[in-house]
């Protein structure tokens, strides 16, 4: 009892790390952002306007991209850091994929603003939750400990989970939404039981010092850490929906509302290719590279085959976009596959580009899709050109792009991250990418003969294009064609951020 | 040795959570079998600690909260799923495919 007392009644502080406000700016702007917006709107209900919510998300995700800046002068000038006390660490790529989910946050709420007026539906919840989801996405890219990159994994992914499942009169909606869930939540479950093995076996969670930890010992029986990486990686291949754990992406992004699809297609996927990078290539790619690249390779051949392929035999357009993503997936693989600085400048280059690419195709769906959010199929674009003459030219840039036609962002991502692997020694998969990306150009030739030249049954459709949406559209294709132009200033950016992707521990 | 012990444990306990899940049809039973995989990771966690100090109890904790999160979620869908269709069968889920 006496002990009890003396334990209450010591004064001691229990000792807290330094907290570096500054180098958590941007992720503070996000979630601070959410939750005020939420605050906010329940104090002054009624009397706000209705593009208030829109408004304020794109303010916050600028507010955001502005204060990555002076963070990326920071670590230009003194190098990366690891900040509290290890947990997170600055440097030039998390820096370029924050700012990459910022981009995507303002695309989506864009696009939001356009459907829930246009579905009657309303409500700051859909802002606020995609705020916290982008929140949680920068922490999986900043992470520097697997203990951050899976709460930075469940902060996004439970957010998207509500978002998908947030349409309340389309049972699709609420299907996409548990599907999307139950497969969520058993790849986080496989990925921490393989944080758990890889803890078991190197005794840290910390990526440097597990880093450290494998260039410092010989481990005798490694078989748990074999199994850890194993394990991580089929949680991250369920993320990013690598074959063959892609049952559910084109289940969710037909049935998911289609802002919340281009959300996921940009945001989630880049924080998870940020995040698998860092763990696989940073961490272990050093000492344990040739017992994960075999794997990685065989997933890759896999993912770009079957998205390419399933991809041609679909009709609905949503669907179509959601196998082409697959088949994007096995491009980035390719660069993570490479383990290598030009790799990863590669990755970063793509996820820049396919922001872009894939928030702009799913605008389009979403403007074409109508009232219902229901009218994706191909034979709702017959005719496209006749009565929406610049929504057809802007699909048709944006799908060229995605399948890699020169001067376009799509053609210079799909060359880096070909010259990467390549120079790693993967001639062969290299040569496989490039045809089925042939493969997936008939599909997207496909989407644009039906805009062109299919003869619409019956009178055409004109579907209303809503400023926002618009606005969106115009973003994209501006972006698409600049990235495809004037590459220079971003692939410097992607070459600059690479270069400081070593963790530095403390 | 003692640890083997429970490594083993979560093993099992892991591979009873996947069959589940790919097995049981109902939505609430595919949740439990989740959790009971999060559980398995949670046994390994403090097996380990007793090699490399408390972080894996913390760790631990840290999963314990985000699985109550996550299943709060999760049964809330399965609420709005069975509003809609009077059933929380996984299987009868069949709106979308192609």
């Amino acid at each position: 009892m006496t002990g009890f007392v003396a334990v209450l009644a010591a004064t001691e502080d229990i000792p807290t790390p330094d907290v570096d406000w500054s180098a958590i700016a941007p992720n503070l702007i996000l979630m601070l952002g959410g939750i005020l917006l939420l605050t906010v709107v329940s104090v002054v209900r009624g009397r706000l306007p209705g593009w208030f919510h829109a408004v304020w998300t794109i303010s916050v995700a600028t507010a955001a991209i502005v204060a990555v800046v002076p963070l990326w002068q920071r670590v230009q000038d003194s190098g990366p850091e690891s900040v509290l006390a290890g947990a997170l660490v600055l440097d030039g790529f998390s820096l370029v994929v924050t700012a990459t989910i910022c981009v995507s946050v303002i695309l989506a709420a864009l696009l939001l603003e356009a459907y829930l007026r246009r579905e009657r539906l309303g409500g700051p919840e859909w802002y606020v939750l995609m705020l916290l989801s982008a929140s949680g996405g920068v922490t999986m890219a900043t992470a520097n400990d697997l203990v951050v990159v899976f709460i930075g994994l469940e902060i996004l992914s439970v957010a998207v989970y509500v978002l998908a499942a947030m349409h309340r009169r389309r049972v699709s909606s609420q299907e996409a939404g548990l599907k999307y869930f139950v497969l969520g939540a058993f790849s986080s479950a496989f990925l921490l039981y393989g944080i758990a093995l890889t803890y078991g076996a190197t005794g840290s969670t910390n990526l440097s010092r597990i880093q450290a930890f494998l260039a410092d010992t010989v481990i005798t029986q490694n078989a748990l850490l074999l199994g850890g990486l194993a394990f991580m990686l089929v949680g991250f291949g369920f993320k990013v929906a690598v074959v063959p754990f892609h049952n559910w992406k084109p289940d969710v992004y037909q049935g998911s509302p289609t802002p919340v699809t281009a959300f996921m297609a940009t945001a989630v996927t880049a924080a998870a290719f940020a995040a698998l990078l860092r763990v696989y290539v940073t961490t272990f790619g050093p000492t344990y590279r040739t017992e994960w690249q075999p794997l990685v390779a065989a997933l890759t051949v896999l993912t770009l085959v079957v998205g390419a392929f399933l991809a041609i035999s679909q009709t609905n357009v949503k669907r179509m976009l959601a196998y082409s993503s697959i088949n994007h997936a096995g491009f980035v693989l390719l660069g993570v596959l490479a383990a290598s600085a030009a790799g990863d400048a590669a990755t970063l280059f793509y996820l820049v580009a396919y922001t872009f690419m894939a928030a702009g195709s799913f605008a389009v769906v979403a403007v074409v899709g109508r009232r219902g959010d229901g009218h994706h199929d191909l034979s709702d674009y017959q005719g496209l050109s006749r009565s929406r003459p610049g929504l057809a030219l802007v699909f048709t840039i944006l799908l060229l792009s995605q399948a890699g036609v020169p001067l376009t962002a799509g053609f210079l991502a799909k060359f880096y991250v070909l010259a990467a692997a390549v120079e790693s020694g993967y001639t062969w998969l290299a040569v496989l990418a490039m045809l089925t990306a042939v493969v997936s150009a008939f599909m997207y030739l496909r989407i644009v003969v039906t805009m062109y030249f299919a003869e619409p049954e019956g009178e055409p459709r004109r579907p209303r294009i809503p400023a926002a949406a618009g606005l969106a559209m115009g973003l994209c294709v501006v972006g698409v064609l600049v990235i495809g132009i004037v590459p220079g200033p971003l692939s410097d950016v992607a070459n600059d951020a690479v270069s400081q992707l070593v963790a530095v521990g403390r | 040795m003692l640890l083997n012990q429970f490594l083993l444990l979560a093993a099992v306990l892991f591979c009873v959570g996947v069959y589940g899940v790919i097995v049981r049809k109902n939505g609430v039973l595919v949740l439990m079998s989740v959790e009971l995989i999060l559980n398995a990771v949670n046994i390994n966690l403090i097996a380990f600690s007793t090699l490399w100090g408390l972080a894996g109890q913390v760790f631990a904790l840290f999963v314990i909260a985000v699985a109550a999160a996550e299943v709060g979620v999760g049964l809330a869908i399965v609420i709005l799923i069975y509003r809609n269709k009077r059933s929380i069968d996984i299987d009868e889920l069949d709106e979308l495919k192609g």
